[in-house]
């Protein structure tokens, strides 16, 4: 009672195989249920990059789910069952080597495990192709609004605010972007690919899209860009290629009206009272 | 002190090795810059405990291998001391001291120019002045004016 | 039972010529300076602290409202409570004062101030005047941002992170942005000095027997956080200055925009990015502050916490020397990981910042089990500091666990700079500076003012509080999930994202209810007034031994010192706690409950 404590107590008696014996089971119970894991809130993905992201955001959130779990039980057994009693002091345990080691070796295990497949899915998803004919598009981002150029057919879509503007591209084909800025930094987000990149002046930025499905997908301006960054939206709209080149043709015959990002901010600037 | 320059070294080398590994992985200018000036950082006044580490404990000359305890250690780093050991003055506190008021109000000055105008650094200047030439005075009179 | 030692202040190691003096001792207050000249004079590090801590609590409530502001217009899709400029106000100035302003102020200002001289055993701080002066560049520093809301063009509106080219004069050209990147370098260079400070004391002025390994754990903490504030704080001081240089004096260091190459004979000027400066640099140069800044403003109240759970709990901290090197580690690794809020640049090494973020999710980790160590098989008394300390754990948990999920760059690549990201800073600084640190106003009140906090009061505050927050909170994991940006003012009807803003709106106001009640629960304790005594929590740290408010230069008698609990030590002889540190490895009965515990003869007087 008044002499310093064991140092090999025991602190987790008869508890331990009970727990392991339940993550166990979760973990058996999810790998069998294979694709019936649940999305945990995120996108499944309209592109391929986006659909390898969702998988590693599914393996880590489970990851997480699990250690919250084990640590949010222990700090509610803690609080429950070792709630003051009597006024005799409790044995004034100091330290436990072996626990203290494996509370720090395990993490670092679980830790490098996490990085090898952020590892892998982020090659995957910043991967540039190098084979293949993809469909080039420069986006250009301005306060406070979106302008995408196809310079392979010489097509422009322009829009600012709330006009939307979208950006036409063929699905199941590599869709190579160019992303840079004409002023202050933007983010280019699209939801449902998963995925976001700056568009920031002097650096262009270049990703691919693999789109999986037709389909139309929202975007928006994810970096403050000032005081019309609530407004700034586009839209991807992924369609056949045949829409594609129709499109296309469309575009290149009538006379280019969407005008210049110079005139664009022009309009802005006397549009609204500051 | 020998602790605290170990400590201080300690992150000197801590960011000499992730500097160095930073700089071969790539060749980022900003990074590496950052790293090297907070190496430095730890190196410095590191070195210096250090030094004076073993100045303290009796070392006549800075070599290695020249190991004799002769002084002893701080009484902050002797396990057993007690605290009539410690009996006596530990250092100069000034009690009270207008100065650094001064000296706070003249930087808050200095920097409301950019609010109202140049002919703000002149208070703030004059009163920056007083508080050194006054926080000077004050502490060759031994902390009080 | 150990003899008291009848002696002050001690400690004669210091090698440096000592000058017998102290300026308003000579007859107390009878010949020194009263009232406000008191105030306005004062070196002491524990008026200095309260100041600090009042300052900071006041600028608190003013942030807390522009937040509640904030999600006001959030409530609903397209609401016009206040225009678009004025919601970017509102959110980089609520930012602004919590990071800037209240969080690391109150802590390393406020309560390291005021506590850590006392757990040493040190008469105040290193620098005294040093330490008066950081007060008073706080201060000014904070009315010099909020006067931002006074000058035409109104208060800074870039967010509190101030991108460039966002940040330069032709973005954000009004003297409100102005006024705040100045009152970065004060406060800046307020941080700067406490940091200095509080280094030199906790090397310098520790009582005799106070070896580092017996230190308090917050004093570990502060340690470390005051070597964090020299790595990181020059460098944002480095950075503002660069930007006044890009606004004011005509340099390109940030911008892209507008730079010529020079113009020769038969060859114009003409347009040249690559000319210019780089807006990464200011990124780089800010998150290489920004990371570290909230370690600094985490390890403080984590030193809370880690002294809260052992007195609550009445046992000693488990695993101490852990909890140390967890707390380096986590120290460390901090100033290694600044990219990680740059993923989304595109130009930044995603594997070293990923690998390294991913890391500090071992040592936080350690420092959870242990403090559930701490309380396993304790004898838990759920008092107000406890029960916010518990708040906090939950609340970091989970702020935690998102966090790992966005040192993942794929991860991160959908979430960043979405309300994913707001949730999961918030619970983690939320968990930290507001639970841990009102456990720690809580838990030290007692010392600093001599009167007990109500605790019925005290508990309806925190579950007020507990509720309120994971009610604002989760919604937005969800709602950031669902593609919700951040800092946006206005957004799209048809999204399904209004009734998780009107919930977690909500919630913002159950926690503007439960400060509420913190304010009465003040006011209370000040007109009825209940005594507390040295030690009314039978707590064991040092600064537990002395009176309640602490003499002026804080000790007339010190316990001898042979453990990091000398007060519990002297208390409870019969539960003596192992020594760390050389020559005491813990596992022998050492040192612990034979002290020299011979009597002072000679009376020496505080000098």
């Amino acid at each position: 009672m008044t002499g310093p404590s064991p140092a090999r107590r025991r602190l987790l008696p008869g508890l331990r195989s009970r727990r392991w014996a339940a993550v166990a089971a979760v973990g058996a119970a999810l790998v069998l249920s294979g694709c019936q894991i649940p999305s945990f809130g995120a996108y499944k993905g309209a592109t391929t990059q986006g659909q390898d992201a969702y998988k590693l955001w599914q393996g880590f959130f489970i990851t997480g789910a699990i250690i919250f779990l084990l640590v949010f039980l222990l700090i509610l057994w803690a609080v429950l069952r070792y709630r003051r009693k009597t006024e005799a002091i409790p044995a004034q345990t100091q330290y436990n080597t072996a626990f203290e080691i494996i509370y720090t070796i395990v993490p670092v295990l679980i830790v490098l495990g996490l990085f090898v497949f952020t590892f892998i899915t982020e090659n995957e998803v910043d991967a540039l192709s190098t084979t293949g004919d993809p469909v080039t598009v420069n986006v250009t981002a301005f306060q406070w609004g979106w302008e995408f150029q196809y310079p392979t057919y010489d097509v422009k879509v322009l829009g600012v605010e709330t006009q939307d503007p979208e950006m036409v591209v063929p699905a199941n084909e590599t869709i190579h972007v160019f992303l840079r800025s004409s002023d202050v930094i933007h983010g280019f987000y699209v939801p449902a690919f998963n995925f976001s990149r700056y568009a920031q002046p002097g650096v262009t930025n270049q990703f691919d899209l693999n789109i999986t499905h037709t389909g139309t997908y929202r975007g928006q301006c994810t970096q403050f860009c000032g005081l019309y960054h609530s407004l700034m939206l586009f839209r991807v709209k992924a369609v056949t290629t045949s829409q594609f080149d129709t499109w296309i043709q469309q575009k290149q015959s009538t006379p280019q009206s969407s005008g210049s990002i110079a005139q664009a901010k022009r309009e802005i600037l006397q549009g609204r009272a500051s | 002190m020998k602790i605290e320059g170990l400590f201080l070294l300690g992150v000197g080398i801590f960011f000499g090795a992730i500097g160095i590994a930073y700089w071969l992985l790539s060749y980022e200018d900003g990074g590496g810059m950052m790293l090297l000036g907070a190496c430095l950082l730890g190196l410095l006044p590191g070195g210096f405990y250090y030094y004076w580490h073993r100045r303290f404990l009796g070392y006549r000359y800075f070599y290695w291998g020249k190991l004799e305890r002769t002084v002893g250690v701080r009484l902050e780093d002797r396990p057993d001391a007690t605290i009539e050991e410690g009996a006596g003055v530990v250092n100069s506190f000034p009690g009270s001291s207008i100065w650094p008021f001064c000296l706070g109000m003249g930087a808050f000055l200095l920097v409301l120019t950019f609010i109202f105008g140049v002919w703000f650094v002149a208070p703030a200047v004059g009163l920056i002045l007083v508080a050194a030439v006054g926080v000077t005075a004050e502490s060759r009179r031994g902390g009080h004016v | 039972m150990t003899d008291v030692i009848d002696l002050p202040v001690t400690g004669a190691g210091v090698h440096h010529p000592v000058v017998h003096e102290h300026g308003a001792d000579h007859g107390h207050d009878e010949h020194g300076p009263s009232g406000l000249l008191k105030w306005m004079t004062s070196t002491d590090h524990k008026v200095i602290g309260l100041s600090y801590m009042i300052t900071a609590i006041v600028i608190f409530y003013l942030a807390g409202l522009m937040a509640l502001g904030v999600r006001i217009q959030l409530a609903s899709p397209t609401s016009s409570f206040v225009t678009l400029g004025q919601y970017n106000e509102l959110f980089t100035m609520h930012g602004s004062l919590m990071l800037y302003l209240f969080a690391g102020p109150f802590a390393f200002g406020g309560l390291a101030n005021y506590i850590v001289p006392l757990q040493v055993g040190a008469p105040d701080m290193a620098f005294p005047r040093l330490n008066a002066l950081s007060y008073w560049l706080y201060l000014g520093g904070s009315v010099t941002m909020l006067m931002g809301f006074f000058v035409a063009g109104g208060a800074a509106n870039f967010a509190w992170v101030a991108y460039a080219p966002l940040s330069n004069v032709t973005n954000s050209p009004g003297a409100g942005a102005d006024a705040w990147i100045m009152s970065l370098a004060l406060t800046g260079f307020s941080a700067i000095f406490t940091g200095v400070n509080l280094v030199a004391t906790i090397f310098y002025l520790r009582a005799p027997g106070m070896t580092m390994f017996r230190m308090p754990i917050f004093t570990w903490n502060m340690l470390v956080t005051g070597i964090l504030i020299l790595i990181a704080f020059p460098v944002l001081t480095a950075a503002v200055v660069l930007l006044v240089a890009d606004r004011h004096f005509g340099t390109h260091i940030y911008t892209v925009v507008g730079c010529t190459t020079t113009a020769t004979a038969g060859h114009p000027a003409v347009a040249d990015p690559t000319a210019c400066g780089s807006p990464v640099l200011w990124q780089n140069l800010f998150w290489f502050f920004g990371h570290p800044e909230v370690y600094i403003l985490a390890l403080p109240y984590f030193g809370i916490a880690t002294e809260v759970f052992p007195v609550f709990s009445r046992k000693p901290v488990f695993g101490y020397k852990g909890m140390v090197f967890a707390t380096m580690a986590i120290a460390a690794l901090s100033t290694g990981v600044w990219a990680h809020h740059m993923f989304t640049t595109g130009v930044v090494l995603l594997p070293f910042f990923s690998l390294l973020s991913l890391l500090i999710a071992v040592p936080t980790g350690i420092k959870f089990f242990n403090w559930i160590g701490t309380m396993w098989r304790g004898q838990l008394q759920f008092t107000t500091p406890m029960l916010f300390c518990i708040g906090f754990l939950f609340a970091f948990l989970m702020g935690g666990v998102s966090g790992v999920m966005l040192a993942s760059p794929p991860i991160d690549f959908f979430t960043h700079d979405t309300y994913f990201v707001v949730a999961h800073f918030h619970q983690v600084l939320f968990g930290t500076t507001v639970f841990a640190g009102f456990a720690g106003l809580y838990y030290w009140y007692p010392k600093m003012f001599g009167r007990m906090l109500n605790e019925r009061l005290g508990k309806a505050h925190f579950w007020v509080m507990f509720v309120g927050f994971w009610v604002t909170f989760m919604p937005q994991y969800i709602v950031g999930l669902k593609g919700m940006p951040r800092r946006v003012a206005t957004y799209p009807t048809n999204l399904g994202w209004h009734s998780w803003n009107f919930v977690s709106t909500v919630g913002a106001f159950i926690i503007a209810a439960s400060f509420a009640i913190l304010l009465v629960n003040l006011w209370t304790s000040w007109r009825r007034p209940v005594p507390a005594g040295n030690n009314p929590w039978d707590a064991h740290t040092l600064e537990w031994f002395t009176t309640s408010p602490p003499p002026h230069h804080n000790y007339t008698h010190l316990p001898p010192i042979r453990s990091e609990r000398p007060t519990w030590d002297y208390n409870h002889p019969e539960h003596p706690t192992l020594a760390h540190g050389p020559g005491h490895n813990g596992s022998s009965n050492g040192h612990a409950g034979h002290t020299n515990g011979s009597v002072a003869t000679t009376e020496v007087p505080a000098s």
